[in-house]
């Protein structure tokens, strides 16, 4: 084995980068980049997702903003607010009633769906960013329901990033949620260090639960989703059972539902009178590590690496079983500040739903977020701002939960599908466009700063 | 010519769906306008308000009976109305806090999940009545009314029921989750099947649940029928013919299997609970044996006309036989299958409960 000092194939600057090429040129070396020259089945998760660089060095700043991901993101998150916007108007008894005479008086119908449409929104708005009765509290609601989202969310990017679809983040969450709620119910420690000792039980269990899927992926080839989820379920129904032991148990209560934690045990209060806690500041340190440890880190290189092309990083001498294990393990770990986050942070009990779909809509965030730290941050504030403005929209308007989480998977649709946003704009790129996205691939995948 | 072609083709069917769209909206829009100005109903100045736990309003169990008794309770009382479903456990305070600003006089939560963030929120709005479904705190507080059922008495009648009943000598049950709420079901049938056999001398068995070590058969939630159809069709191999679903719309799962090993010639029945299965599930009534049924929108009506009539107390209500909080559904199309000596006995045994003469147990029971 060569090390990669030695290689000069995958050092940055030896990336293919002519911008010359015709734009089938590039195309086809796009997928021959990705599947090693056809010799290896194309990776699961594609060249273009792998890499948060929006990376169009020549084109003009105007035209960076509005081709970029970034952008098509915003476009995207439009498109299912206004769809939203129709559903939530469809459900409203004015508009159906003010529907069935349309053509006595239009004004009225119309007055209606405009009606249905502002107000839902505004209560979503207030219940999410600033309300004039609570001021800017609301703001701090979103950040709390962010938190785990987001430490989760960090943990499927950084697998995304490796190649690998970490399905596992649910079951990761509960297993440290689980491990440190117990640290925080059953033990009774000093104040600071009781905090510590939950978050490194949790922290660990998270790590090993992701681990295992990194060893069975390395060491026999199983299937990254299959064996997350099936551990997902292993987690479930392990927590199911534990709390209907006496060790998790209330004593003298029948419910599965945990003591609560010691206060020692628990993330304490960043502002009074809301729940926002420290775990936020955690998970926002956490994304800075991460962009740290995927830019600047010899680690993250070779994850990168990894995820562009395992065989290519294999020849270029990175030991690609230990970084899929270890990239699971970290992913696991992040996964595991989520669960901490929840039972030290926001719940303070643990109980069989303590995850929720956390695990399940960080895999959303992840890719709202472009599998970029920060772009994961910032999608997990957006699905914090929908999660706590739904509760407001619902109290207020009457709107139904369900809707928030229909126009929550029509932005996810829509990103999945940016042709689609870009055809709807207008915005559809020409050849020259093209050309570059591959050329940036090439580039970005060879491997980028 | 190709794409001009194509263009055409594309604007052709754009303007035919445009035009049955349009079409439909004439249609469907061709009502009178109301008369303008036709004010809305006079606003009662009390507001109930109620917040589900995770399993949401539609769970076709007790969130949904609660919630559609605060809806009898909008429509009876005149009250004003508002509802939050909770998505996840981390909701449950926001929820709360919301209702709090909202103005409500009455918040109904519903569920364990809920205790710890109404007892929260009840501490910290000492002037607003709260109730809590299917919960009760080992020290009372002062503005919170727990509702609770003592369901093993009902099911103890249906188990009775089911062991007179039997052409196999045995009887299955399962659950959704282990809750207390839902082994209570269990327990109770247990006790009314062993009653049965120390009554007759006979050994009828129960497959599915052991009271004394309180392990049996769970489906894991309360969402996937397909795992009730799995486990009641094991419970018919093992040789039961009356099933007793304790699982909320799991049960229907359940139906389907009976459906099935009716239709290959079996004799078997169904046992429903939460409401009077004949009525809530059609489709099965031919199977249908009887139901234990919770009265829970009834109970949640009832605490919000007392509490709008000023007569709020924490008072735990229990739903009983006594007080008809409880009961076992009429047999219906299966009455011919219970024997007249079965029916009387069942009387009985429910006068003494009703008396205090016959107590039922169960580690899940509520406590006094």
């Amino acid at each position: 084995m060569t090390t990669k000092d030695t290689n000069p194939e995958v050092e940055p600057e030896d990336g293919p980068g002519p911008t010359g090429e015709s734009g089938a040129e590039v195309q086809a070396a796009d997928v021959a980049l990705d599947t090693a020259g056809g010799t290896l089945e194309p990776s699961l998760v594609p060249v273009s997702t792998q890499s948060g660089d929006t990376g169009h060095q020549q084109a003009t700043l105007l035209r960076r903003i509005v081709m970029g991901n970034g952008f098509v993101s915003v476009l995207a998150v439009f498109v299912a607010l206004v769809l939203g916007g129709v559903l939530i108007a469809s459900t409203d008894p004015a508009v159906a009633k003010s529907a069935g005479y349309f053509f006595a008086r239009p004004s009225d119908f119309l007055s209606a769906l405009w009606g249905a449409m502002t107000k839902s929104y505004i209560a979503l708005f207030q219940g999410s960013v600033f309300n004039p009765r609570q001021g800017f509290s609301p703001l701090l609601e979103t950040m709390t329901v962010a938190t785990p989202l987001i430490c989760a969310g960090l943990g499927v990017a950084l697998a995304f990033r490796a190649g690998l679809f970490n399905i596992g983040a649910q079951g990761q969450i509960i297993i440290s949620a689980t491990l440190g709620a117990y640290a925080g119910f059953a033990w009774h420690l000093p104040l600071v260090l009781h905090l510590l000792v939950v978050i490194v039980m949790g922290v660990i269990g998270g790590a090993a639960w992701g681990a295992v899927v990194g060893l069975l992926k390395a060491r026999t080839g199983a299937h990254e989703v299959i064996v997350t989820i099936m551990l997902n379920y292993v987690a479930l129904f392990l927590l199911d059972f534990l709390l209907n032991t006496e060790a998790f148990r209330r004593p003298g209560d029948n419910s599965p539902i945990s003591p609560r934690l010691d206060d020692s045990a628990v993330y304490p209060q960043l502002i009074p009178g809301s729940r926002l806690h420290l775990g936020f500041l955690v998970a926002v340190a956490l994304t800075a590590g991460v962009w740290w440890l995927l830019n600047r880190s010899t680690i993250g290189f070779e994850f990168r690496a990894v995820g562009a092309n395992p065989a290519a990083a294999r020849t270029a001498g990175v030991n690609v079983q230990a970084a899929t294990v270890l990239v699971m393990a970290i992913a696991g770990a992040l996964a595991g500040f989520g669960g901490i986050a929840q039972v030290a942070g926001t719940e303070k009990v643990l109980t069989g739903g303590v995850a929720a779909q956390i695990g399940f809509d960080s895999i959303t965030v992840a890719l709202l977020g472009r599998s970029t730290p920060w772009g994961t941050l910032f999608a997990g504030l957006l699905f914090g701002a929908f999660r706590a403005g739904a509760v407001q929209m619902q109290i207020q308007t009457g709107t139904p939960i369900d809707i928030v989480l229909v126009v929550q998977s029509l932005i996810v649709l829509f990103i999945a599908a940016p042709p689609l946003i870009r055809s709807i704009f207008g915005l559809n790129p020409g050849r020259k466009k093209r050309a570059k996205t591959a050329v940036k691939a090439a580039v970005a995948t060879g491997g980028a700063k | 010519m190709k794409q001009s072609l194509r263009a055409t083709l594309k604007r052709g069917s754009f303007a035919g769906i445009a035009t049955a769209g349009a079409a439909a909206l004439m249609l469907s829009g061709c009502g009178a306008a109301p008369d303008a100005g036709s004010g809305g109903k006079s606003a009662s100045n009390y507001t109930g308000c109620i917040v589900s736990d995770s399993g949401g309003f539609d769970d076709q169990s007790f969130n949904q009976s609660s919630y559609d008794g605060m809806k009898k309770a909008e429509k009876d009382l005149g009250i004003n109305f508002k509802s939050a479903e909770s998505k996840s456990n981390s909701d449950f305070e926001t929820n709360l806090n919301g209702m709090m600003s909202a103005g409500c006089n009455l918040t109904v939560t519903v569920g364990f999940l809920l205790g710890d963030a109404t007892k929260k929120a009840a501490a910290d709005n000492t002037d607003k009545h709260f109730a809590i479904i299917d919960y009760s705190y080992k020290d009372p507080i002062a503005n919170i009314k727990p509702v609770v059922y003592d369901t093993a008495q009902a099911a103890y009648l249906a188990g009775y029921v089911a062991a007179a009943t039997t052409k196999t000598g045995k009887v299955g049950t399962f659950g959704g989750i282990k809750l207390p709420t839902v082994t209570i079901f269990m327990d109770g049938f247990y006790d009314g099947v062993q009653a049965y056999n120390k009554a007759k001398s006979k050994n009828v068995q129960v497959i599915g649940w052991d009271k004394a070590s309180q392990n049996g058969s769970f489906t894991g939630d309360f969402e996937k029928q397909d795992t009730g159809k799995q486990v009641t069709k094991n419970l018919l191999d093992q040789g039961a013919d009356i099933i007793m679903p304790v699982a909320g719309p799991v049960g229907k799962g359940a139906g389907a299997a009976l459906k099935e090993a009716k239709a290959a010639g079996k004799d078997v029945k169904l046992i429903w609970v939460d409401s009077d299965g004949y009525l809530t599930a059609p489709e099965y009534k031919d199977l249908m044996l009887t139901s234990v049924i919770k009265k829970m929108d009834e109970a949640v009506e009832t605490v919000v006309k007392d509490d709008k009539d000023g007569k709020f107390t924490n008072a735990a209500y229990v739903g009983t036989l006594a007080n008809d909080g409880v009961a076992i559904a009429p047999f219906h199309d299966l009455d011919s299958a219970v024997s007249a000596e079965t029916k009387s006995a069942v009387d009985a045994l429910k006068a003494d409960i009703v008396s205090g003469k016959l107590v039922i147990e169960s580690k899940a029971s509520p406590k006094k």
